[in-house]
């Protein structure tokens, strides 16, 4: 009997396998599907201070192994999140859940992860300080080591639960970042958010998206972000979740011995949403195969 | 929604760029006309979201228009091949406030759907007239299979090869007495609809979709009771929350 378990900031994950946020909604629509309470954990839709709408439609377009999305962090504020959301998850997903915090400011961070991390079956705070399509906030501070630090020392004072900070690969030196996190006050870094890319309409000669650049994700960026994960476990003594173009539990394998602690799963649960579901099953067999009797034995293993 | 594979029966062209798919498979996942089905295809990353032109017990038909390389690829799967769908996607229209007699508005590739729901207003008793607009004689489909479950169908082409010649409000204004509408078809043509329409109604709209199932919230549309997603929250939205 192989053991999937993983420990992740304090916390105990029956597995490693946790859908990522903005490919998960509140879980709801998967809750009809399956039994999500077999997930580690999932990390729900970035939420701001105010219900935002998002960008302008088409924010979605297709790539080659993967895809772009402009959706602009639509969501309905911390608020409603806290009051009607939370309390209604409890019924179909039991654990713990990651809260996604997205933002303007450092004020609207900090308002949001204090209100957030206070919610009962909230277990970690995700905060996307990497969100490529968002003017004014987002990843303008997530692509300096400076505006990270600050970011992430002002929400540490205020977040009752372990705070995780989301990174973007939009950067030249992403290990700098995240030490920067962790010397802030990060309790671990995940990553990568998506990266910025866009697509032309050729017949139109007008970019797809109404936004015209998005965020790439899918299959084809999973060797960007397991070197990233690489570089970044080298940096940092706190936990790193892996995630970027992950579909299978080799893909979980290979970004744990990376150096990821837990591994986020997130386009490919728009395409296959039974894919976390599969995922989880697969994990044993494919442990025993490979000859892993503790799958948190091989964090790093690569190094 | 279901996941399920199908087996293709027929794909055909029926009109320019129009091609009609048969499927053979498990339709229990359908409750109402105006659903969605999203198809997975080999070499892309997304799957294509394709609306439903009619159901029974064990086949589903869908027409879909060649718009770019998935379709495309689509059009070229061959009779007896297997393919993977999530079904019974998203809100069908509600029949109940049609009234004794409904219209029914359609244009281009936003016609299929409304096949079903005609069907069904027929079998109801009630007299649905139906407005079929299309650019050209050749982008035309589906006229007799209408002709056969309503009570009176007028085609109308932009260049006037077939039927009155204009737009499916120049024949729209002409009619009176209806007592309720549903349309699809381009977001102009909707629009012109709703502001035409002596009555309520209920429009289905099509939008580019990442999952088509509510996760990703890639297909948003405004409503009146706020940010709505198409593929979960519709694709069929009552005129009056759309505020058109």
């Amino acid at each position: 009997m192989v053991d999937t378990s993983v420990c992740l900031c304090g916390m105990k994950l029956e597995n490693p396998v946790i859908p990522a946020s903005g490919t998960f909604g509140y879980g709801a629509e998967f809750a009809e599907l399956y039994d999500i309470n077999i997930l580690g954990t999932f990390s729900f839709k970035g939420t701001t201070k105010q219900a935002r709408f998002g960008n302008p439609t088409p924010r979605i377009a297709e790539c080659s192994a993967g895809m772009l999305n402009s959706v602009g962090l639509q969501n309905p504020g911390v608020d409603e999140v806290c009051e009607k959301i939370l309390p209604a998850m409890k019924k179909y997903f039991k654990k713990p859940v990651m809260a996604n915090i997205g933002g303007f400011s450092v004020e609207e961070y900090v308002y949001c992860c204090e209100k957030v991390s206070q919610a009962e079956n909230v277990g970690l705070v995700e905060l996307n300080i990497s969100c490529p399509n968002v003017h004014g906030g987002g990843m303008s501070f997530g692509t300096s080591p400076e505006e990270a630090a600050r970011v992430t020392a002002a929400v540490r004072k205020v977040c009752k639960k372990p705070l995780i900070v989301k990174l973007s690969p939009n950067v030249t030196d992403i290990a700098a970042i995240a030490k920067a996190c962790e010397d802030a006050g990060a309790d671990g870094v995940s990553l990568i958010n998506t990266l910025l890319g866009m697509r032309i309409d050729i017949k139109k000669r007008r970019p797809v998206l109404a936004n015209k650049k998005g965020g790439f994700s899918g299959d084809a960026v999973f060797p960007v972000a397991l070197r990233m994960v690489y570089e970044v476990y080298e940096a940092v003594k706190i936990p790193v979740i892996g995630m970027g173009g992950v579909s299978s539990a080799d893909g979980v394998i290979e970004m744990m011995m990376a150096g990821a602690s837990a591994v986020e799963i997130g386009s490919a649960n728009l395409v296959d949403p039974f894919i976390c579901k599969k995922i989880i099953e697969a994990l044993p067999g494919r442990m025993e195969a490979l000859g892993i009797a503790r799958l948190a034995d091989i964090i790093g293993a690569a190094h | 929604m279901q996941q399920a594979l199908y087996t293709v029966a027929e794909n055909q062209k029926i009109a320019d760029g129009i091609y009609k798919m048969t499927l053979l498979g498990d339709t229990s996942g359908f409750s109402a006309p105006g659903q969605f089905v999203n198809v997975k295809l080999d070499g892309f990353y997304l799957r294509r979201p394709i609306s439903v032109c009619h159901y029974n017990s064990n086949t589903l038909t869908l027409i879909y228009k060649v718009v770019g390389g998935g379709t495309d690829a689509m059009s070229k799967i061959a009779r007896g091949a297997s393919i993977d769908l999530l079904t019974g996607l998203g809100n069908g229209f509600d029949l109940s406030a049609s009234g004794d007699s409904p219209l029914i508005v359609g244009g281009g590739v936003g016609v299929p759907p409304l096949y079903r729901l005609c069907r069904d207003l027929f079998a109801q008793g009630k007299r649905p007239t139906v407005i079929l607009g299309f650019n050209s004689e050749k982008d035309m489909f589906y006229i007799d299979e209408f002709a056969r479950v309503a009570y009176d169908v007028r085609v109308v082409t932009a260049d006037g090869s077939f039927g009155d010649k204009g737009l499916v409000t120049d024949v729209m204004h002409t009619i009176s007495g209806y007592s309720y509408f549903y349309a699809c078809g381009p977001v102009p043509m909707l629009k012109a609809v709703c502001r035409m329409a002596d009555t309520d109604g209920q429009i289905s709209l099509e939008e580019r979709m990442g999952c088509g199932f509510g996760a990703c919230m890639g297909c948003s549309v405004e409503t009146a009771a706020g940010a709505k997603r198409v593929c979960k929250d519709g694709p069929v939205f009552t005129k009056e929350a759309l505020k058109w």
